[in-house]
This record gives structure tokens, sequence and C-alpha cells, in this order.
């Protein structure tokens, strides 16, 4: 379902309760490979799924931790980390991902789109 | 009195000769007084480009010199008068001396080109450069209007590929044009110079080679570079790099000799022939001959100081190290030694791999015995510790020294005698006294030694050199814990722990991540907490664990079914046959005995694995730290040499430890006879037949660093043997580091195999029992992990590429075929398969 609220529109991906605590799960929304995880506080972060390193579509796949206090998922296939926050490659400062609008509506797990 | 030394340029090599000379010099024998044309103190001039990525001048600045040493900065000479022993500054102030050191290094080199000297026109060398080039860079970027922001670089060498890189970090697209059928021709030769201008386009750089700039205009506010072919570029800022000349004016005007391509003539002992004048670094002719680089600077420097206090220093051929590495760029380049094979008979070996983007090249003598020197292009790894060896005797034959997967030379297989670092002239020996000395880390071998303070390429070899001196390094799994995996076991096994966030929250900090989850998610299942995916243990999984199959380069997985012992029956092989024929799957033979099936959507993967059980066989582990195969020979079965059954006692094998997660993978092996068809030394367990029963061996590694295993036990009978391995196992599990394979393990434990047989041969620490209890609750708990996903709809649900549309598969993922067979299509900034990789000695 879609709705409009300030200025994006939220798409539903899934409930709450399909997400691991501490993993990720890949979402296809309007054509892009987004990839939301559930953390141990039950919040929730959405970024791009493609690791710009190898090309695979799998950032949801790698396991989810922090770095120096960042939540951070390290990509499956080199090991590079990313954050959470704002999608930056905290091993190579020149690259990032995407960053998606995430928010949990009434179990609903939806990411914001411009 | 003290007589008077002046020094005239206050650059790197000036710098080093004063503080040379000042440690050596403790009876005050010489007054100095420095004139250097900078407004700045002396800085690291080879760390230049970081300046624009986060260096200060602070970081640059090089240790300040004492004061009897008279600093005069920003006012250069400009009058030398030799027969008064007098120069004079551009202010006017006028010194005598006894002793003069020119040390005025360089002047880039700009082609006599119209409009050189316009404004945004600039050269590369000090850091007032650098200040006018982020200050154009800057006014560019925020110039309002659309269009690249674009910074043309003249000159495609060293220094060129340093400036573009800057331009880019400064926010311009650099457009290096080189003048030469090849970047850094100087360096490098062509089938280096195709790959190198590869990797740079990739970094967003565009290079033009076999052009020159021929002017520079001005047009709206912008510049504008024609080049010889006509075609017009535009720029914000023009970056000359095309070359450096020796700055020998001084020289010149007072009539001293200079050499043929200029530089200040000077003997061995750096000396002019005005015997009060010598020379040191770029602006000296050494014999001749000039040299861009810090390294023969600080040798001559060296020198100097050693003559100004009554010694016979002189120059040594082999002080002229030419080796040189790029920085910055994200490119790895580098040349070493006589990289261009001029040494009379020299051969050269080259490895050109194009799929993986590398190019290696050495030079060895004529009798491939001695090594020369060597270009690296793609991955200059093998920089640090082929670099010191130029000289010595290879210890390796040569093409397995650059091979892909060839030897790794470690710091043991060089000389005392060896430079680490060159920029520094720093030997191996020197290093290793430095560490006896209590140097334990790298910053204190940096301030004792000297090594690691220039161009920092040689710090691989300092930490090298630490590890190998057995300094303690911290065993920590991560910054989460303060632990290694052998205390982590220790900590959960004793405390009965089963989550990770019981774990965490009391013995660590955080919320743990990709080092120590799978660690502790091993450890949980060594010690039998059930499925790898049940609660809370499938977060601290790896991709392939939590997938239970191998991730490939695209995001598919590969299954490989067990197959015990390498033995399959013909309905078994047309089974793995007909799934991958149905699932369009690529197949192939492991090297492990067993038949690989690759390509596969995560959510292929239960289907898959429901075809290979209603078939009798399970998916196996070609992933996670667990048991991969038992190999086998054919042995009693039908060998005519075998003396017992090897594939049976394979087969018992590989069923027994199947699923047994531990610190590393481990293999095995079963062998019938001696001849050893099952390469089970190279296992880390193996046995081999005898007349009388098996042989065990221990600690056998293939791969990167091959080890054959010992012999533990001999003649012993298959319930002897299949119990001391599984003490062997579990003693192994509970104590080894992570990721350290047994033969690591072996090789690091205290009172080696003798050690290891007392306790699990002879019980010396009587925990026999426990380990014997600890395997016997593996093998009765061992399910089908495979199986147990296809029986549990919670865990099936995850087995999809996308969760909101179960249905779609991976956009991303296609195919191409290559010989009849489907492999991952390529995908933009993938190698480019240009050729076979060739390797080849050629000799000249
Ligand atoms: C498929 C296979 C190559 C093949 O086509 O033949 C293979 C493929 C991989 N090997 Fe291997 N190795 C394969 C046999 C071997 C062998 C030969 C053997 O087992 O007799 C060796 C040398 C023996 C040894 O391990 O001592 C071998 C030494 C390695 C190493 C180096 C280990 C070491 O201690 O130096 C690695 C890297 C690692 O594990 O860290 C590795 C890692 C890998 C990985 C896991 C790399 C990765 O992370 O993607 C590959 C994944 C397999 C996959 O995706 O299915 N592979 N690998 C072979 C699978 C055998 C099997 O049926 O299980
Ligand atoms: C961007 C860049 C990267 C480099 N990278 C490397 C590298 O990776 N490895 C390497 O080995 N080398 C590298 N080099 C070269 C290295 O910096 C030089 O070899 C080294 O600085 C030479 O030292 P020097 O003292 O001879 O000359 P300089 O360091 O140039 O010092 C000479 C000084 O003398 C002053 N001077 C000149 N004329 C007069 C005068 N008449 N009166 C008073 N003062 C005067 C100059 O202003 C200058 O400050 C690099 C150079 C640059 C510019
Ligand atoms: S190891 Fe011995 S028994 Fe086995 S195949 Fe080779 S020769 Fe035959
Ligand atoms: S080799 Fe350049 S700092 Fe050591």
């Amino acid at each position: 379902m879609t709705a409009v609220e300030t200025g994006l529109r939220w798409e539903t991906v899934c409930l709450l309760e399909r997400l691991q605590p501490e993993r990720g799960a890949a979402a296809l929304v309007e054509g892009r490979q987004v990839a939301v995880f559930r953390l141990h506080d039950d919040s929730v972060h959405a970024i791009g799924n493609i690791d710009p390193f190898s090309g695979a579509a799998v950032l949801s796949r790698g396991i989810v931790g922090d770095k120096g206090g960042v939540p951070v998922v390290a990509s499956p296939v080199y090991k590079q980390a990313f954050s959470l926050l704002d999608g930056h490659c905290l091993d190579e400062p020149d690259v990032a991902v995407a960053v998606y609008a995430v928010r949990v509506d009434d179990h609903r797990v939806q990411i914001g789109l411009p | 009195m003290a007589r008077h030394l002046v020094v005239v340029g206050n650059g790197m090599v000036g710098h080093r000769l004063v503080s040379a000379l000042r440690e050596r010099d403790t009876a005050g024998a010489w007054r100095i007084t420095v004139l250097g044309e900078e407004g700045r103190p002396a800085y690291d001039r080879v760390g230049l480009s970081t300046y624009v990525d986060g260096s200060s001048e602070e970081d640059l600045r090089l240790p300040e010199l004492d004061d009897r040493v008279e600093l005069r900065l920003g006012d250069p000479v400009v009058t030398l008068d030799r027969g008064a022993r007098r120069v004079v500054t551009a202010s006017g102030a006028e010194l005598t001396y006894d002793a003069l050191v020119l040390a005025t290094g360089s002047v880039p080199f700009v082609p006599p080109v119209p409009g050189r000297d316009l404004p945004n026109c600039f050269v590369y060398r000090t850091l007032d450069d650098l200040d006018a080039i982020k200050a154009a860079a800057a006014a560019a970027v925020a110039r309002p209007g659309p269009g690249r922001r674009s910074a043309v670089v003249v000159g495609g060498g060293l220094l060129g590929l340093e400036a573009a890189r800057a331009m880019r970090l400064l926010g311009l697209s650099p457009q290096v044009v080189e003048i030469a059928p090849r970047l850094m021709p100087v360096q490098v030769d062509e089938g280096g110079g195709a790959l190198l201008r590869n990797l740079v386009e990739r970094q967003d750089m565009a290079v033009r080679c076999g052009v020159a700039v021929s002017a520079v205009s001005e047009d709206r506010g912008r510049l504008v570079a024609t080049l010889s072919d006509g075609i017009e570029l535009d720029a914000d800022l023009v970056v000359f790099s095309a070359g450096i000349r020796a700055a020998d004016s001084l020289a010149r005007s007072s009539g001293l000799p200079v050499g043929e391509r200029g530089g200040v003539l000077v003997d061995a002992a750096c000396r002019t022939p005005d015997g009060c004048v010598w020379a040191i670094g770029e602006c000296a002719a050494l014999e001749g001959r000039t040299y861009g680089l810090v390294a023969p600077g600080y040798a001559m420097a060296e020198v100097v100081a050693d003559r100004l206090l009554g010694g016979s220093g002189s120059m040594q051929p082999a002080e002229l190290d030419m080796s040189t590495k790029l920085k910055l760029l994200g490119v790895d380049v580098a040349s070493f030694g006589d990289a261009h094979a001029a040494t009379d008979g020299a051969l050269e070996v080259v490895v050109n791999d194009p799929v993986a983007g590398t190019y290696s090249k050495i030079v060895v003598s004529d009798d491939a015995r001695t090594l020369l020197g060597g270009v690296l292009v793609g991955d200059a790894s093998k920089y640090a510790t082929l670099r010191p060896l130029v000289g010595s005797a290879l210890p390796a034959d040569p093409v397995a020294m650059i091979a892909p997967g060839g030897v790794e030379l470690g710091a043991d297989a060089l000389p005392d005698s060896a430079q680490i670092c060159s920029c520094n002239a720093v030997t191996k020996g020197a290093l290793k006294a430095a560490i006896d000395d209590g140097a334990h880390d790298v910053p204190a071998l940096k301030s004792c030694t000297r090594a690691g303070t220039s161009c920092g390429s040689c710090i691989p070899m300092l930490k090298t050199l630490l590890l190998g001196a057995g300094v303690e390094v911290s065993k920590a799994v991560c910054e989460h814990f303060a632990y290694s995996r052998a205390e982590l076991f220790q900590i959960i096994a004793g405390a009965g722990i089963r989550t990770f966030s019981e774990l965490v929250e009391s013995h660590g900090t955080g919320r743990g991540c990709d080092l120590c989850k799978p660690v502790v998610a091993s450890i949980l299942a060594s010690l039998g907490n059930g499925h790898v995916l049940e609660g809370e243990q499938a977060a601290l999984q790896d991709t392939n664990d939590h997938f239970l199959a191998n991730l490939q380069r695209n995001g598919t997985y590969s299954v490989v079914p067990r197959i015990p012992g390498g033995e399959i029956t013909p309905d078994g092989l047309i089974v793995i046959g007909e799934v991958a024929r149905d699932f369009g799957l690529y197949t192939k033979i492991t090297g492990g005995q067993r038949i690989d099936m690759f390509g596969a959507r995560v959510e292929q993967l239960p289907q898959i694995w429901k075809r290979l059980v209603d078939a009798g066989f399970e998916s196996g582990h070609a992933y996670g730290k667990s048991l991969r195969t038992v190999k086998s020979c054919v042995g009693s079965s039908w060998c005519r040499y075998g003396v017992q059954d090897s594939v049976g006692m394979a087969v018992l094998l590989e069923l027994r430890y199947r699923g047994l997660r531990s610190p590393h993978k481990f293999k095995s092996g079963v062998s019938g006879c001696a001849r050893e068809c099952a390469e089970a030394r190279s296992k880390d367990f193996g046995v081999i037949a005898t007349e009388k029963g098996w042989n065990l061996y221990v600690g056998g590694n293939g791969g990167a660093n091959p080890r054959h295993a010992d012999l533990i036990v001999q003649d012993v009978d298959s319930e002897q043997l299949v119990r001391i391995i599984d003490r062997f196992l579990m003693f192994y599990i509970r104590t080894a580091d992570r990721l350290q394979r047994t033969a690591a393990w072996l090789d690091a434990l205290e009172g080696g195999l003798d050690h290891l047989r007392e306790v699990v041969v002879d019980d010396s620490l009587g925990i026999c029992a426990d380990l014997e209890a600890a395997m016997a609750t593996h093998v009765e708990n061992y399910a089908d992990e495979w199986r147990g996903v296809l029986e549990d709809p919670a865990k099936l649900e995850r087995y999809v590429s996308f969760v909101n549309a179960p249905e779609t598969p991976d956009p991303t993922i296609s195919f191409i075929t290559e010989r009849g067979q489907p492999i991952p299509a390529r995908r933009e900034g993938d190698p480019v398969l240009v050729g076979m990789p060739a390797m080849n000695g050629v000799s000249r």
C-alpha cells in the first residue's frame, strides 16, 4: 500500500516480525533494490542492496554489527563495512550506497520514496 | 673556533645533512647556517600530495633543528663568489663560509609553450604551489553554471599521476596528457603501461598518450589547452608536471662544472672540483648523473656529513636505489632496481594477467640466480619483499615469485644485509637489532631507525619483522571482545552461555561484528546448540552458513552434494546431472573429489536440496568452518597394491565428522598404501594404510602455505584410529585461534607434536574422556542441516530474493555461455578478458 506523508510516498515491504533481529532482507521497491535491516532494539534501517565492490545485490545478506559504535553491515562478498545510518563505507571513505527513509507503522515496515 | 658551514636549500636533503651533522658533531666543529628560498621550514616533499588529502603543514614538517643551526627562510642565495668564499642573498645579506653545500633540489620543467604563464597555470613542487592550486580548484568548484570542472595535467609520469589524483580529490575531472606512448614511461614497459592506463581510467581520470600540449590560451575566464593533434581541452586549471631540472644556476654562474644534462658535477664524495663546495640531492650530478628521488639524496647527505667530520665515506652504487612506488592513486604501481633490464645479459620474466588486472615483471641476471629489478602494476603487494632482495640470490624460481598464487616471500627469505627501507637505508639487520632493543611496534621502529618515515612502502615489512620476532600481538578477536577464540570457548563452555546476546552483555562491548559473530556461532555449534539457523544463532552466521551454500561473485550460490570418500554410484551421478540440467547450473569436478553446481539463486536452493534429499543425498559443506571432504584412493577394493580398504575408512570418517564446526575448515584423506594417491599428508588429518593397520598424520595443509602432516601414531587398528582422531579434533576445536588451521595451530602449540601426542595419545592432561564424550555427542546429534530447513516453514521463508516479491528473481543476475555452460555475465567494472594470461621468460 502507498501512503503520502511529509512529501514521501511510503511503500510497505513486510511486517516487522518477518525481519530477524540483526539481520537484513532485500526488498524490491519501484525497481530499486533495498536492503532492510532490523537491529536488536527493533529500529529499522534501509540502504541500497547492491554491493559497490562486487556489483552483486547482496548487502542484505551481510552480518550486522557495529564498528566504533556505528551500526554497520559487512558485505558478504569482500567484507567491507557500510554504515546503516548514512550508507558510507567505513573501509573506503570514497564509496557509499544509497540510504532510504524507513519507518515502522503499526508493525508494517515502510520505505519512503521521494 | 668552530668553522662555518653554509647550506643553500632547506629541502629534504639539506635538512637530512644538517640533522646528520648535528647528531655526529659532538665536539661542535661546525657552526651551521641554512639559507632557504621557501618561506617555511623543511617539510616532507615526498608526502606533498597528502596535503590535499587530510595532511596539514604541521603533519608534513620535518623534525626541528637545534639552536646551533641558524635558519634563514624566504631569502634565496643569488650570488656565489667562490674566490671570497661568500654568498649573497636576495635581501642583500652576505655570508662567508668555510664549507658550502648546495642542496637546492630541482625546478619543475615547464615546456616552452605559449600561454604557460597564464593565471591558473601551475607547477607541482612546493606547499605554496599546492596552496595556489587548492584556491584555484575551490574557485572553479564554486563557480556558478553547469559543466564539469576540469584540470589538464601535463605529464603522465609518477608525479603527473599523483597530481592528477590530487585534482580528483579537489573535485576536478583530471585529463592527463603524456607525450610518450604510455604512462610512466620511465618506470613501466609497454605491457605494464597498457594495463596501468586501464586502471587509471577506472579511477575517473582521462588519459591521452602520444600527444603534447602545444599551447594554452584563455577563453571566457577558463583555459583551453591545445594539443599537438589539434584537439582542444577546456580546463579550469593546467598543472605542469612534465619533469624536473636540477637547480644548478649558482654552480653555472660561479664557473663550477655541470653535468651533460645539468646538475652540479660532483665526485663519489659529493665534492665539486672546488674542494670547499659540495652538492647533494637532486641538484647534484653524481659522476654525471642526477637522481630525482629522496633515497639517493639522503645517502649523499650522510656521505657529506661524514666527510665534514674528517671521515672518508663515499657513495656506493648500491645506495642509488631508484625504486619507486606510486602513492595515493588507488592504483598499485611500483618499479625497482634495473626495471628496464639494462644490465648485460639480464633476463626478463613477465607474468601478465589482464583478467586479474595485474602485470608483474622481474629482471634477473643471465644465470637466473640474482634479482636485478622489476615492475609491478595492478598489485604491488610484493614490492616490499622483492625490493630488498635486489642484488641477492633469488630464494625461489623466478616465475613462482611473481605468479598469482606463487610463493609468498616472508621476511625470513631476506639476508640481514637486505635494505628494508630504501628511503632511509635501513637494513633488516638494523631493524632486528632495534626490535631486540625493545622497539615493539611500528611507531617505535620508525622513531629509532627512521625506517618507514618517508614513502611508507616498507611499513608492511616492518610489521612482518615484528611478527617474525615473536613480539606479542593481541589475539583479541575484534573490538567487541578482548579475548581470543580459545578463551571465548572456555567462557562459553564454562558458563554454559547459549546466546550471543548473553555473551556480549557479560563479556564484551557493543553488538558484535562480522569477525566475532561467526566465531561465537561456531563455538555454539561445536558445543551442540541445535540447528545453526535456530533462533538468535541465525543472525550470527556468515552468509554462506546463513544460506547453507557458497556465495558466488554475482550473488548466486553453489551447491556441492556430499559424496563421502569420493565414492558415487552411476545413479547418483545421474541424479546430480539431472538436477544441474533442470536448474541450468554450471558443473565442475572439484579438487575435493566431488561435484560442484554453480549459479543457483537463493529461491532455488530449497528446491535443489529437496531433489537431492529425495535421492538420498545431502547438500555438503563447501562452506562453513567445518569438515570439507575426506578424499580417498581406491585402495584394496581394486588396487593391486592396496593393503586396507581406504574408501571404506574415508566414508566412515566423512560421515562421522561431517557438520562439526571448528576454528577453520578441516580436510582429510585416506590412502590405501604408502604410495599415497589420496595425498593424505597434505590434509589436517591424513590416514595411510599399512600391512598392520593405519598410520595417522596430523597438521597437514595444502593451499597457500603447504605443510606435510606429521606422523602421530603408527600401525593402529580402526577403532584406535578413530578414537585418536576424535580427541585430536576436539582438542583443536577448543584451543585454536580464529581461522587457524591445524597446521598453524600445531606449529604454534607449545611443545609441538610431542606435546600433542602426550595429550591425545597418552592422555597427559586427563581430558581425553571429555574430548571423546564431546565428539560422541556431536556424532549422535548430527542432523542434515538442509533437510532441517526444508522441514521448517519459518526457515524456509527466508529463501527468497525479495521479502516483498518472493516470486521475483534478482534482476541483476544474468548469465552468458562459456564452453557450453552458463557463467555470470560480466558487469561494468569487471576485469575484461583481453587475452589469455601470458607467462613467459623473455631474454634479450
Ligand atoms: C570448489 C573448489 C575449487 C574447485 O573447483 O576444485 C574450491 C573453492 C573454494 N575454495 Fe578451495 N576449493 C576447492 C578445493 C581446495 C583444495 C584441494 C583439496 O581440498 O584437496 C585446497 C588445498 C587443500 C587445503 O585446503 O589445504 C583448497 C584451498 C583453499 C584455501 C586455502 C586454505 C589454506 O589453508 O591455505 C582457501 C581460503 C580459505 O579457506 O581461507 C579456499 C577457499 C575456497 C573458497 C571457499 C573461496 C571462497 O570464499 O569463495 C571457494 C568456494 C567454493 C564454492 O564456492 O563452492 N580453498 N581448496 C574445491 C572444492 C573442494 C570440495 O569439494 O570441497
Ligand atoms: C609531488 C612529489 C612527489 C614525490 N614523491 C616521491 C617519492 O614517492 N619518492 C621519492 O623518493 N621522491 C619523491 N619525490 C622527490 C623528492 O621530493 C625529492 O627527491 C627530494 O625532495 C629532493 O630533496 P632535495 O633536498 O634535493 O630538494 P628539495 O626538497 O626540492 O629542496 C630544495 C630546496 O632548496 C631551495 N632552493 C633552491 N634554490 C635555492 C637558492 N638559490 N637559495 C636557497 N634555497 C634554494 C628550494 O626552494 C627547496 O626548498 C617527490 C616529489 C614531489 C614534488
Ligand atoms: S595409494 Fe596405494 S592403494 Fe591407493 S591407489 Fe595409490 S597405489 Fe593404490
Ligand atoms: S622505503 Fe620509503 S619509507 Fe621506507
